[in-house]
């Protein structure tokens, strides 16, 4: 069973994740592919206090994501990759070459960044690199939880806060 | 008392403490104790909607430092607000953190202002624990299994 969701989400691991997705998804492990979490103890334990025990969690850098990639796609259990930005999963994606689609959580407001939705701020950057995941033929959307409706890219880059 | 911890009656302050939850969970639980007991000057709401982990933390330690807030409470083991708590508390020693709070919990901490912040949290966490029960009518009430 390949990854079930590809996800870009500030906080991580959080309730979204963990009983959002979780649940419905039935999700055996979580990994996480972030560079500075990858290298800090603290911040693996940190992030562990949230994840149920029957749950597995894998800290990676992107190169290590990249390099196990195929190793979770054919795990038979179901299972979710997390980045916190745009930047790492389309490094990710260029790394693996093996993504069809990413789902964006959460990416909240910070200096720079317009708000697209509720839950999606971005820069000018982030929005080329959305744009160049789709190119290479990725389908990303918005959905910050299952029940949500699904936003199409082109739908996130003209809203204007209000959706 | 055996902590060397001053209470906060002994020490002369209104002990305050963050509520930190999903949504407007929060917000009620705190008006939930004010409408029981009558005390709303202990507890101070945040919520964590539309806000990512950076500004949580931050939102926490301004909530901390405006408030004199010694205790967090948060509804969650493991939500985004009680990550934010865990970032604050590297920074912020003796701040109290007690994640999974109901309202058994926040009413026990507001009427235990003689202990000290540390020993309040402690005994309101292990309130709101044994305040969870099941329970389901008799056999002969619910008809025969």
């Amino acid at each position: 069973m390949p990854i079930e969701l590809y996800r870009v989400d500030d906080r991580l691991i959080h309730g979204q994740v963990v009983v959002g997705w979780g649940r419905p998804l039935d999700l055996a492990f979580l990994v996480v592919v972030d560079d500075d979490v990858a290298s800090s103890e603290w911040e693996q334990e940190l992030y562990r206090m949230g994840v149920p025990p029957e749950m597995d969690v894998h800290f990676h850098t992107v190169a290590d994501a990249a390099r196990l990639h195929g190793t979770y796609q054919h795990d038979p259990r179901p299972g979710l990759l997390l980045t916190g930005d745009v930047g790492t999963m389309r490094r990710l994606v260029d790394a693996s070459g093996d993504v069809r689609t990413v789902n964006i959580g959460g990416i909240h407001h910070r200096a720079g960044r317009v708000q697209r939705l509720r839950y999606v701020f971005l820069t000018p950057v982030e929005e080329v690199e959305l744009r160049a995941l789709a190119a290479r033929g990725v389908t990303v959307t918005a959905q910050d939880v299952p029940s949500a409706r699904e936003v199409p890219l082109d739908d996130i880059l003209s809203a204007d806060g209000d959706a | 008392m055996t902590n060397s911890d001053p209470s906060d009656a002994e020490a002369g302050r209104a002990r305050r403490a963050i509520v930190a939850t999903h949504g407007d969970l929060a917000a009620a639980l705190v008006a939930a104790v004010a409408q029981i007991t009558g005390r709303a000057d202990v507890l101070v709401p945040f919520t964590n909607r539309n806000l990512g982990g950076e500004e949580i933390e931050r939102g926490l330690r301004d909530a901390v430092d405006a408030n004199g807030a010694q205790v967090l409470f948060t509804d969650m083991l493991g939500g985004s607000c009680a990550l934010g708590a865990r970032r604050l508390l590297r920074e912020r020693p003796d701040l109290v953190l007690v994640t999974g709070a109901n309202l058994s919990t926040l009413l026990d901490f507001v009427f235990n202002d003689d202990l000290s912040a540390r020993e309040a949290a402690a005994h309101a966490a292990e309130k709101g624990r044994a305040s969870i029960t099941v329970s389901a009518a008799p056999a002969e009430v619910r008809g025969a299994d």
